[in-house]
């Protein structure tokens, strides 16, 4: 096997990492494998259940289907990366506790990291905009009724976060439709 | 429902929090929100081997010889093993052993394990396999269950004298079980001819369901790491610990104390974690390389790797007077249990004993039969045989509601059974069955908005086919359809299935604090969090920790059968009993405590009938804990007789009914599913929020089954085993959903509880396809429901 390997830097969850990858190594398993964030879930491996999505600058992304050489000089956030430094956790990870949004919890970090992408471009969400929103994701256990309602309660949750903080209404996009 | 504490049966007050029938948060939720929850996938030690397994190309062959040598040269490989180096029984099995641990002799399915590999790295194991010659002679393989079942010249799957014949219920040929139920006219020997002469309205029909995957995210994955006394310890994602232990154990050769087992994290299970996969695999290489082993399945390999739902080919006749009164039932259900016995035969039980639904049906002809083939192995999933069944006898209710021109929830609620009835088997419901109650429920519950009441009704969102949809909506159509479904819960036909539970009471800290210890799988259904609730609820103390599961304790059973709440609850609150009466005990003996006063314990404090405080647990247990251990054993059952199907085979029943809503895309063969309504009946709700997770989830699994989820399989070959061909309902697939949840309970189990993770599973699929015959007007005989079904065209060639 002389495969040739390549040195690469990945930024994630705001560190930098090293990792010594064939080209072909995907994200996935590099997060997984290489760098020990075992929080990012395979389910699939093409690209069909979303239970490995992180985000890549910000955009939900499939690690399953990107390699980890190309992730290189991008911001990657995982489910790990969610929560505040302090262990407060993220609005869409306490809403989906609360509201059973979870049951196996295997697709779940798929999951947040798709919903907390989602809530930042759209604050106030209907419920069917809601079940749009995680239409690209499996879930076998919940038939998805808690979800919707998760994604709906960490919307909630946001603007009473945005609305408590001075000055932090308008912020979060609060109000713009209800 | 309410989200308050409620009261237990032991008249306990009610100050503690969290108990039995609120809604605490999960322990392991904000573990599994933050990825720090370890699945078993993620299992992780500095110097592990990964494993790989060598899987049979043939569905059916003669396994001629296999050569490890070039896979043993490879740099990095550790160990390559094939049956020869399984040092103990070379077979395992849930009802008989009969699956080998690696293949010998033959091969039976394709995908079969044939050696396995141990490497330094996933890759090298994989390279390794590629090295490995195998020489087969290929056979024919036995893929048409009918066949395989009824034509003796068909060839035997198993050799005779292989798999273990009792004699009564299995008697040879590919017949892994044949279930005949017989009552009334029936059971005198009466023909079908005798009963339909005096039948006003006869219905037949030919029904099929596919073959449904478990389809759980989490695949199947382990650790197996060597110990030091020679033994080995396996962190495995299963739903039976015990069970597992109990099959490894001989295959190693070694004593079951030198195989233990701890639940690593499952995701998701359904059944397909009640057969074992790679735990036999996982210890024989770390054993033999003496380095701890991982190995994970991908999704490919996971559909080869466990069993699925069986098939079923069924046969249909009811008769019934003028008044739609049912006269008598014929069904013949043939369960293709694919290439090795693994449940079959329970599952055969299942669906003989529940073939023609929970009716009141005078005369009765059932025949189950579970065969072997050279197919994938099915066994368990969700619903077990029940769900087959009840496909075929609820399409065959709404026949004879169309005969007789009747609403199909009358034609139900006319012939239902009741608290008091008896099922086919002669068993006297002795529990509520609010059968009729739930039907009407279930009608009369508020209908979602038609599609003209919709603010766009060409949105193609609200379509059948969403936004690929490349028409305006003309052709659809609305429908609404009705079932019903009952299933046995806890294990049957004279199984001893208990649960143990050990529980600890004692003063950490300067406060009272509860550890529960059992076997019982957490495999996503909220088990841990009832656990809790139960010692809060029995112990009236807060702190409240369940420790991980493991084989340090007693067994707990399977997390299958709709049992655990039922069977480790039962168990949990029975331990916890025993250290109350021990504590109260204490309490008399040394505490300021009046003779003769009635005490409880709440508040974490030792109580009097009035509530006062009479002594804190922590001062009271100060340095001298209070721990029981106790098994909980449900009611006896018994084997049904082997001629007539006659016998108390079972503990409880569970049911459950749906309405679907459908809109059907009649030109395009499209159903979008509307709202589904499922009323269930549980006893008594111990979480109410998880309860109704159970039941939502079994419902879109059912509506999985009537329109989309199938494992094709073509003379014995999976077609598509993957996500992407396997298609499992995402959230634009499921609909609204509304639960209505009574709760009548069951004096027999504890709290009155009912098990609740079946019975929608069995409802949902029916109702489903009852809609889509509402709207198109088609029989509609087969789930998955195909386009071509509801648009008419011609079948495409049948591949078996």
């Amino acid at each position: 096997m002389s495969e040739e390997l390549h040195e690469i830097r990945l930024r994630v969850n705001g560190a930098e990492h090293t990792a010594t990858v064939p080209a072909r190594r995907l994200l996935s398993d590099c997060l997984r494998q290489d760098l020990g964030l075992t929080g990012t879930h395979v389910g699939c491996e093409h690209g069909v259940c979303g239970a490995c999505t992180v985000r890549v600058d910000g955009r939900p992304t499939r690690s399953c289907l990107m390699f980890a050489v190309s992730a290189q000089g991008h911001e990657i956030t995982t489910v790990e990366g969610l929560a505040e430094p302090d262990g407060t956790l993220h609005p869409v990870q306490r809403a989906f506790r609360e509201c059973h949004g979870l049951q196996c919890g295997f697709c779940t970090p798929g999951f947040l990291t798709v919903v907390s992408a989602y809530l930042e471009d759209n604050p106030d969400p209907t419920e069917e905009e809601a079940r749009e929103a995680v239409g690209g994701n499996l879930c076998r256990c919940t038939g998805y009724q808690n979800i919707v309602k998760a994604v709906l309660r960490a919307a909630e949750i946001r603007r009473e976060e945005a609305a408590a903080a001075p000055g932090g209404e308008r912020a979060a996009g609060a109000g713009e439709r209800r | 429902m309410s989200e308050t504490t409620a009261p237990a049966s032991t008249g306990l007050p009610t100050a503690t929090r969290d108990g039995v029938g609120a809604s605490p948060l999960r322990p392991d939720g904000a573990l599994k929100a933050t990825g720090e929850f370890a699945y078993s996938s993620d299992m992780w030690t500095e110097d592990m081997l990964w494993g790989a397994t060598l899987r049979s190309p043939h569905p059916h062959a003669r396994l001629l010889g296999v050569d490890t040598a070039a896979a043993l040269a490879l740099p990095g490989v550790h160990a390559v093993l094939t049956h020869e180096d399984v040092p103990g029984e070379k077979r395992y099995g849930l009802e008989y052993a009969d699956q080998p641990v690696l293949a010998f002799g033959k091969v039976r399915y394709k995908g079969e394990p044939v050696a396995i590999v141990a490497a330094d790295h996933p890759e090298t194991a994989r390279r390794a396999l590629d090295r490995i010659r195998v020489d087969y002679e290929v056979l024919e393989p036995v893929s048409d269950p009918l066949r395989a079942a009824f034509d003796p010249d068909c060839p035997l799957v198993h050799e005779e004298g292989s798999v273990p014949d009792d004699g009564r219920h299995r008697r040879g040929g590919n017949l892994a079980r044949h279930q005949p139920v017989r009552t009334g006219a029936f059971a005198e020997g009466a023909t079908v001819e005798e009963l339909r002469a005096r039948a006003d309205v006869v219905v037949t029909g030919s029904y099929e369901v596919g073959m449904q995957d478990q389809a759980f995210l989490g695949p199947e994955s382990g650790l197996a790491v060597p110990a030091e006394d020679g033994g080995v310890d396996l962190y495995v994602a299963t739903q039976w610990l015990h069970v597992d232990q109990g099959q490894i154990a001989p295959c190693l050769g070694l004593a079951p104390d030198k195989v233990r087992l701890a639940l690593a994290g499952v995701g998701g299970a359904f059944g397909a974690r009640e057969d074992l996969s790679m735990q036999v695999h996982a210890c024989l290489l770390a054993l033999r390389a003496r380095r701890p082993v991982k190995i994970v399945y991908n999704r490919e390999e996971s559909f080869l790797g466990h069993v699925h739902r069986h098939p079923a080919r069924m046969e249909y006749e009811h008769g019934a007077t003028g008044d739609g009164a049912l006269l008598y039932a014929v069904a013949r259900i043939v369960l293709d249990g694919g290439a090795y016995t693994s449940t079959t035969p329970a599952v055969v039980g299942v669906a003989a004993s529940m073939g023609v639904g929970p009716y009141a049906i005078p005369n009765v002809r059932v025949d189950a039969y579970g065969v072997y083939t050279t197919n994938p192995p099915c066994g368990a999933m969700r619903g077990f045989g029940a769900v087959q069944a009840c496909f075929g006898y609820e399409s065959q209710m709404d026949a004879l509601a169309a005969r007789l021109g009747a609403h199909p929830v009358d034609l139900r609620v006319a012939n239902a059974l009741a608290q008091g009835s008896r099922v086919i088997t002669g068993q006297r419901i002795d529990a509520p069955l609010p059968m009729a109650e739930m039907l009407l429920r279930a009608r009369d519950a508020p209908m979602p908005p038609g599609r003209s009441a919709l603010p766009d009704p060409a949105d193609p969102r609200t379509l059948p086919g969403g936004v690929s949809a490349t028409v305006l909506g003309e052709g659809v159509v609305r429908g609404v359809g009705y079932a019903v479904g009952m299933k046995n819960l806890c294990f049957s036909e004279g199984f001893d299935d208990y649960s143990t539970a050990r529980v600890r009471l004692e003063s950490v800290g300067g406060g009272p604090a509860v550890t529960v210890h059992t076997a019982a799988a957490e495999v996503g259904q909220g088990l841990v969090t009832v656990q809790g609730q139960i010692a809060r609820t029995e112990l009236g103390v807060e702190r409240v920790t369940v420790l991980p599961a493991d084989t340090r304790v007693g067994s707990a059973g399977s997390s299958s059968a709709s049992r655990q709440t039922y069977m480790t609850g039962g168990a949990v609150k029975a331990a916890c009993e025993a250290v109350r009466e021990r504590v109260l005990a204490l309490a008399r003996e040394r505490g300021p405590v009046p003779p003769g006063a009635r005490l409880s314990l709440s508040g974490g404090a030792v109580v009097s009938a009035s509530g006062d405080v009479l002594v804190p647990l922590a001062e009271l247990l100060d340095g001298s804990p209070v721990e029981e251990t106790r098994e909980y054993h449900h009611r006896a059952t018994r084997m049904v007789d082997p001629v007539n199907g006659q016998g108390d085979s079972h503990v409880q029943f569970g049911m459950c009914v749906h309405r679907a809503v459908v809109d059907v895309d009649v030109e395009l063969g499209l159903v979008k599913v509307v709202e589904m309504t499922a009323v269930q009946d549980v006893g008594r709700a111990v979480h109410p929020q998880q309860l109704v997770g159970q039941i939502q989830g079994a419902t879109a699994q059912g509506v999985g089954l009537a329109l989309m989820e199938e494992v094709q399989v073509a003379d014995g070959v999976i077609r598509n085993p993957s996500f992407t061909d396997y298609l499992i309902p995402t959230v634009l697939d499921t609909p609204p959903m509304r639960i209505d949840v009574l709760e009548c309970p069951d004096p027999a189990a504890p709290y009155g509880l009912r098990g609740a993770g079946e019975p929608g599973t069995l409802s949902s699929t029916p109702a489903v396809a009852a809609a889509v015959r509402a709207a198109t007007g088609r029989a509609l005989t087969r789930v998955p429901i195909r386009p071509e079904d509801i648009v008419g065209l011609p079948a495409p060639r049948r591949r078996r």
